[in-house]
């Protein structure tokens, strides 16, 4: 088993005309955290989504534990199983309870029997902290709650790999902590994460290696200490100039 | 000028009300009572009520098996007509444009006479001992179904894209992330409209008349050439319409205005 987990080798995506991303390649290993950040437009969410394909590469190849996602013969379903991911807008099923949310894929996908999806899914609410909410529906649920949901669905499906697209830009500023707590616990129990976020509290405390990106490429990878205090390249420091001001 | 609205009078409220009061309903209802007495009451509107009403039967049958069969038509014919796979996709916007391309009547016809015929073959069946009620049910289900189709595709594309994502992400199919996940949520949108096009194929289902199935509409035909009652027939038949398309559209709105509260 290589150590690398993902493998992102020359990756390339077209929407039409405009050139998302540009040449990325970037490698993360079992148990690393990684933060993904850069201007709004950069890439950052389609290079994500090209890891558990939801966008589908326009050319260059990912790999998952060694698993080639392009490949016709790879049935991704299986490779989704085991990346589990946070978006942005939550999107928690509305008509499920919040119970359902984190048992429907382990018993369709799983095939895990009733009792264990629900012992597992509480397992995983009382992780994110909110076991008490399992027979509310999610509109019920204020945005942080809904977001911790929605992390504890994806684990209950005990992934390897968790991916984050700006988990807590839809969450009122008093509810960011709470979300970022559940993450930060995640990372000390080892989980392999790629997050995109803005957040440089987290980025500090949880990630190994920070990536820049800009304009579709990868500018800069580094540690936050130094993509954050000493930049090497002008778009970086323009970058973080930028948000720092905010 | 100030209108007599603008005037806060102590009795606006009760002024409200007066205007907000569903008076057409009144109205209705007044007219359904008058009929219900003339027939009570009228031999030659008695006679032919209880010539026509055991129609009923017949026509909530084949509305009911035909919408059943539509539901099923329309949802295949929806999901088609959002495939990904071309084929696929063109063989259901064919079927929907060529159905809303021809009148109703037409189409009972054109599928009673032209489709069914070699559907029956196919299956091994003599087209001949094909009743004109089957044939009425397979007019109604394939024209409501493309009608059906566009309510269903309207239905799944209204569910946010990202539920699709989410349920994609955690390694269920197409198939599974539709039936679990977008289909429940888009059949709780679009149920009014379903109703609504339930009731609308109650009406349609007169059409069927032309194929001489035996339903309301034929047997008040009947009977108005042989009685020469027509005021009688008709009267009777357009209250049996409405009586029963009344009492689905009240139903529906209670159900709606419950949806609306529980979404609230
Ligand atoms: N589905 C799509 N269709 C067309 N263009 C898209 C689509 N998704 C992203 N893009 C474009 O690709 C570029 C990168 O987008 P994205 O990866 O979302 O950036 P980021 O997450 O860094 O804000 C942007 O120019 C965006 O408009
Ligand atoms: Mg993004």
């Amino acid at each position: 088993m290589s150590d690398e987990i993902i493998i992102i080798d020359n990756l390339h995506k077209y929407f039409g005309s405009i050139e998302a991303v540009k040449a990325v390649n970037l490698q993360v290993k079992r148990g690393e955290v990684v933060v993904i950040v850069g201007p709004s437009g950069s890439g950052k969410s389609t290079v994500l989504r090209c890891i558990n394909h939801l966008e589908v590469p326009t050319s260059g190849a990912v790999y998952i534990d060694g698993v080639h996602l392009e490949d016709k013969q790879t049935d991704i379903n299986k490779v989704r199983a085991e990346v589990g991911m946070v978006f942005q807008q939550f999107n928690l099923f509305p008509h499920l309870t919040v119970l359902e949310n984190v048992t429907i894929a382990q018993r369709k996908v799983r095939k895990r029997s009733k009792e264990e999806a629900e012992q597992i899914g509480m397992e995983q609410l009382r992780h994110v902290g909110i076991p008490e909410k399992a027979s509310a529906y999610p509109r019920q649920l204020s945005g942080g709650q809904q977001q911790r949901v929605a992390i504890a669905r994806a684990l209950a499906m005990q992934p390897k790999i968790m991916l984050f697209d700006e988990p807590t830009s839809a969450l009122d500023p008093e509810m960011i902590k709470e979300v970022l707590d559940v993450m930060l616990q995640l990372a000390e129990e080892g989980m392999t994460m790629v997050v995109v976020t803005h957040e440089m509290g987290f980025a500090r405390a949880a990630a190994r290696r920070v990536v820049f990106m800009d304009n579709g490429q990868v500018v800069e990878i580094d540690t936050p200490q130094v993509l954050f205090d000493r930049p090497q390249h002008g778009r970086t420091k323009l970058f973080l100039s930028k948000i720092l001001k905010h | 000028m100030t209108g007599p609205e603008i005037q806060a009078t102590p009795d606006s409220s009760w002024q409200n009300s007066w205007r907000e009061f569903p008076w057409w309903l009144v109205a209705i209802f007044v007219f359904l009572a008058l009929m219900g007495i003339l027939i009570i009451r009228n031999p030659a509107y008695n006679d032919a009520f209880k010539f026509i009403f055991p129609g009923i039967q017949v026509t909530l049958y084949t509305t009911i098996t035909a919408f059943a069969i539509a539901l099923v038509l329309g949802l295949l014919a929806g999901l088609g007509r959002i495939s990904r796979n071309t084929a696929v996709r063109n063989i259901a916007i064919t079927y929907i444009e060529f159905i809303r391309g021809v009148p109703t009547l037409v189409l009972i016809f054109t599928v009673a006479f032209v489709l069914v015929p070699p559907i029956s073959g196919a299956l091994g069946v003599d087209n001949r001992v094909v009743s004109p009620n089957t044939r009425a049910i397979i007019a109604l289900a394939v024209i409501y179904g493309a009608f059906l189709a566009e309510i269903f595709r309207a239905g799944i594309e209204s569910i946010s894209k990202g539920q699709m994502e989410a349920a994609r992400s955690l390694g269920m199919t197409y198939t599974q992330s539709m039936r679990y996940i977008i289909l429940p949520q888009a059949i709780r949108n679009i149920s009014p409209a379903l109703g609504n096009d339930f009731i609308a194929m109650l009406k349609d289902s007169s059409l069927v008349s032309v194929l001489a199935v035996r339903d309301i509409t034929q047997l008040a035909r009947l009977h108005a050439g042989s009685t020469f009652r027509f005021r009688e027939s008709y009267l009777v038949l357009t209250f049996l319409y409405l009586a029963m398309t009344i009492i689905l559209s009240l139903l529906l709105r209670w159900y709606e205005q419950r949806i609306g509260k529980d979404r609230g």
